[in-house]
């Protein structure tokens, strides 16, 4: 064990930032064609970087495993970025944005990174609005914001509830522009599968080309890992179904150590699960909840008439509901941050109060009919009736609630079948987002010199929760504004370096685990498919390693999750030939990592006894329910270093938390 | 909303790769969730090749949100299939009867080849958007603020319609002419519309045109089906708009 050194900065909190950028080192832009900078990913993270880093005109390759880079899951982000730009004038600054991110994360968090964040927050919108993202505005023209959970202001700017989409095809707009200029090579539909390291250093990739097949050597000067986080290791999430932790696992087994990976956001809006076919589960953004209430029947009798469609919800009178966030969060009602929703939500649940009519009766209302109601009789009385009938009031405010929440209420529509202007969305939380993920230093740096890592990929910003509408800030934060400095700062030793030989025996070596591994899949010839294994996975981690965790459990997760890799490796089956477009072959790769990492979050659980944001030990709780943290013993990050397949092994390192600026308290919402 | 099961039959496209020659494979799939997705459908019959020792069908899907746009099928004959304003991950079986025989087809145009089964390749599109579908802006921390210029809410809102495009596909596959024009127009439309992309409107046009000529799509001849079968709605006021702009640049000087 041993104390990791994040390198931050000398000075005070505020000037930390500027005086490092004024004293890092540069490559003059004569150098920088001579250096090469491999992306692994195309969000947010990644897009930006490589179009920064084209721009600043070092040669990049960038990496996706989609058809094109415009697909990479950023795209599904719904409800918004945040930004301290203060434009509606309710008291928002860098360090209340800061201190709320801090505090939301339950301090856990790095206080210098976040205070980062919070400084360029106010750029990513100039540079986004500059592109042509068509952020939502007033009938000013100027810029709209809304509220997300965790904040009493308004900092969020959106383009209704398709923000991600409309940022990442900024982003991609930017990138296209390189490519198109030639100092950006676009590998798309192609796979990392390992990383290959020289004297220490990073120096390239082994990829595989996922339409022919081949296995293909990539070297450069250093290697960015921008490819998203794990939440797919629970089977059913919000992620995409491609989404896989292979690149920043790869990373890992080669040295870098993986930081707070029990660290997991599970949302509170999300459709329910309806079947056991069922492969993803979908996001109700949490915008919702600047409108909608959530709420439970508060008599037990009839939430179970209502699962067994004898009462409807419109049926149950206002004073039998129980509107259980604003009733225990009154001072943020229902905007409180995601882990304290999402667990009020399944206590409710728990004690027999749940909605929905699936296997675990898991479900509460997420009610529009308030604010249909509020909206409508503003909107009728900006239009000058001041005497609006039921049915104007109701079509009017049904109208408002369309223009901020269109798509959202169609896509519920579609999947459930039922019409939430009419009656309640019926919603549960569902794992959404991971905060931990590969350690890096202030520099984004990993424990691999030269092995960069930004966006959910990385651990840094979030500590323990993530607020809302602060992922997407941190993946453009990262890949405009950070690392092209940090990473300038590193590559000026490389302006001697020259091409780096993709013949050196490192290479060689890599490429031949990757060739072997894949023949091992494919001559296995067990019988059961890469699902049936990925399914039993996710079982394990969301009942061992999921909402509420206690010591008993994860010790059977973690020896449940030995079994199961044992089982895979001895009896999976994968069709197919190496040398062509091979779905299961992908699934498997990214499964056989998903399951090493699954391991290491029951661990990493397990070692962490306390309760602090999503991480919730049931053994560590205060009368309320609330969390309670042990700031003596765990007021650190836990960094793991990879010791083979089985966690159990793994060394733990650790770096310790400076509060330095920031008093450290314990959260309180109510 | 009772969820019931249903048993189909399913005709798929099977291609081995870019060469091979392709044809209609008959399925039989029973005990099929209505509320599974029309992919989830394609997870459980690929569930069942595996387990009969047979190979999988390969299909886009990503997200399974609507909003990736990798997902594309052509479903009994029609882009996305029988649901509109939607696209294959998020139309459900709840659209399909018991006993039916379902067509699934891939999108087929000479500017997207096929790479195997039902998964074609669509980098055409980002071909055009390198051409110009950009605002020519480096990263920088000192753009001017955000505010700086009003857009008028109208105009923002019609940018943002317009950049609602998904880039699947589905407007090209729809049309008989393979006319990519729903696409290229939204994304000339999204710049056209906003002050930040006025500079360059010009450039962005012509170059963008000038790709999707190149790249083999076809003309349009207002016939409509791609505002149809759009999943997003994307509305052909935005060919008509690439076309004033079109108009614009043809007829304006050359700068150069």
């Amino acid at each position: 064990m041993s104390n990791l050194d994040a390198k931050i900065p000398e000075g005070p909190l505020s000037e930390k930032w500027t005086n490092h950028k004024n004293h890092m080192k540069l490559v003059a832009p004569n150098n920088r064609p001579k250096i090469d900078v491999i992306v692994v990913g195309t969000g947010l993270a990644g897009a930006s970087a490589a179009a920064s880093l084209g721009e600043m005109g070092y040669n990049v390759k960038a990496f996706c495993f989609q058809d094109s880079p415009r697909r990479a899951h950023s795209i599904a982000a719904q409800g918004g970025i945040n930004a301290a730009k203060n434009y509606q004038n309710d008291g928002d600054s860098v360090y209340r944005l800061f201190y709320d991110t801090i505090k939301g994360g339950d301090y856990r968090a790095r206080e210098a990174n976040v205070h980062r964040l919070a400084e360029v927050s106010g750029n990513i919108i100039d540079q986004c609005v500059a592109q042509g993202v068509p952020f939502a505005r007033e009938y000013g023209g100027l810029l709209d914001n809304r509220s997300f959970g965790g904040t009493q202001v308004q900092r969020t700017f959106y383009a209704a509830g398709q923000t991600g989409q409309q940022l990442l095809l900024g982003a991609y707009s930017a990138l296209s522009r390189q490519i198109g200029l030639g100092r950006v090579k676009m590998y798309h539909r192609h796979e990392m599968l390992d990383l290959v390291v020289v004297d220490g250093k990073a120096r390239g990739i082994i990829a595989r080309n996922l339409v022919t097949g081949e296995i293909e050597r990539h070297s450069a000067h250093a290697v960015v890992i921008a490819s998203g986080g794990y939440g797919n290791v629970y089977f059913l999430s919000t992620n995409a179904m491609g989404s896989n932790v292979s690149a920043a696992w790869k990373v890992h087994k080669r040295g870098a150590y993986f930081a707070n990976p029990c660290f997991v956001q599970i949302h509170p809006t999300c459709i329910p699960v309806h079947g056991t076919n069922q492969s993803k589960l979908t996001l109700m953004s949490e915008s919702l909840r600047n409108s909608g209430r959530i709420w439970v029947p508060a008599k037990k009798e009839d939430a179970e008439a209502i699962r067994e469609g004898r009462l409807k919800p419109t049926q149950i009178a206002e004073g039998d509901r129980d509107y259980f966030l604003e009733r225990r969060y009154p001072a943020f009602g229902n905007l409180v941050p995601r882990d304290v929703a999402s667990r009020a939500a399944k206590e409710r649940c728990d004690a027999g109060f749940g909605i929905e009519a699936n296997d675990t009766n898991e479900g509460v209302y997420l009610d529009f009919s308030s604010e249909i109601r509020s909206k409508g009789k503003q909107a009728a009385f900006a239009k000058g009736d001041h005497n609006p009938s039921e049915e104007t009031i109701l079509a009017m405010g049904k109208k408002w609630i369309e223009e901020k929440y269109g798509n959202l209420f169609q896509m519920y529509e579609k999947i459930t079948d039922e019409n939430p202007y009419e009656t309640p969305m019926k919603i549960y939380p569902a794992v959404h987002y991971t905060m931990g993920g590969v350690w890096v230093d202030y520099n984004l740096q990993s424990t691999i010199p030269g092995c960069f890592v930004t966006g959910e990929a990385n651990f840094s910003d979030h500590g323990a929760n993530r607020l809302g509408a602060s992922a997407l800030m941190q993946g453009l934060a990262d890949g405009y504004f950070v690392l092209p400095y940090t990473l300038s700062n590193y590559l000026a030793e490389d302006i001697r370096t020259g091409t780096i030989s993709t013949d050196a025996p490192e290479f060689e070596e890599a490429e031949r685990a990757v060739t072997e591994r894949i023949q091992l899949f494919l001559n296995n010839k067990g019988t059961k498919s890469v699902d049936y294994f990925h399914k039993k996975l996710g079982l394990i981690m969301w009942n061992k390693v999921g909402m509420g965790r206690n010591e008993a459990g994860l010790k059977e997760a973690i020896d449940e999750i030995k079994a199961l890799r044992e089982a895979f490796y001895a009896d999976v089956f994968v069709p197919g030939e190496a040398n062509e477009m091979n779905t299961e072959l992908e699934k498997a790769l990214r499964v056989a990592d998903f399951i090493e990492l699954g391991q290491l979050m029951a661990v990493d659980a397990l070692s962490r006894n306390e309760s602090c944001g999503g991480h919730f030990r049931e053994e560590y709780q205060d009368a309320e329910g609330e969390t309670l943290r042990d700031d003596k013993n765990f007021k650190m990050v836990a960094a793991w270093e990879y010791q083979g397949g089985d966690a159990k092994q793994a060394t733990l390192h650790k770096e310790e938390l400076k509060y330095e600026f920031i008093k450290i308290a314990a959260r309180n919402y109510k | 909303m009772a969820t019931k099961f249903i048993n189909i039959t399913l005709k798929i496209w099977r291609q081995k790769n870019s060469q091979a020659k392709g044809s209609l494979e008959t399925y039989k799939l029973d005990h099929v969730s209505t509320d599974s997705s029309f992919l989830e459908m394609l997870d459980q019959l690929n569930e069942q090749l595996i387990n009969n020792n047979e190979s999988p069908v390969a299909f886009d899907h990503d997200c399974r949100e609507g909003i990736c746009g990798m997902c594309s099928l052509y479903i009994n004959g029609r882009a996305h299939g029988p649901d509109t304003g939607t696209t294959t991950c998020q139309l459900h079986m709840r659209k399909f009867n018991d006993g039916e025989t379902i067509y699934i087809e891939p999108w087929r145009s000479k500017a997207f080849p096929i790479i195997k089964d039902l998964v074609v390749d669509r980098s055409a599109f980002d071909r055009i958007q390198q051409a110009g579908g950009f605002v020519s802006v480096n990263t920088s921390g000192r753009t001017m603020d955000a505010n700086a210029i009003p857009v008028a809410k109208s105009d923002a809102d019609k940018a943002f319609e317009a950049a609602a495009c998904i880039g699947c596909g589905a407007c090209v596959a729809a049309c008989k002419n393979s006319s990519a024009m729903l696409f290229v127009g939204a994304k000339v439309s999204q710049y056209a519309l906003l002050p930040q992309g006025q500079v360059e409107g010009r450039e962005r046009v012509l170059n963008m045109v000038r790709q999707m000529d190149e790249e083999g799509f076809g003309n349009c001849t207002n016939t409509g089906a791609c505002e149809v079968e759009c999943p997003k709605g994307i509305s052909i006021e935005n060919i008509a708009r690439m076309n004033r702009e079109l108009i614009k640049a043809a007829v304006s000087s050359d700068k150069e």
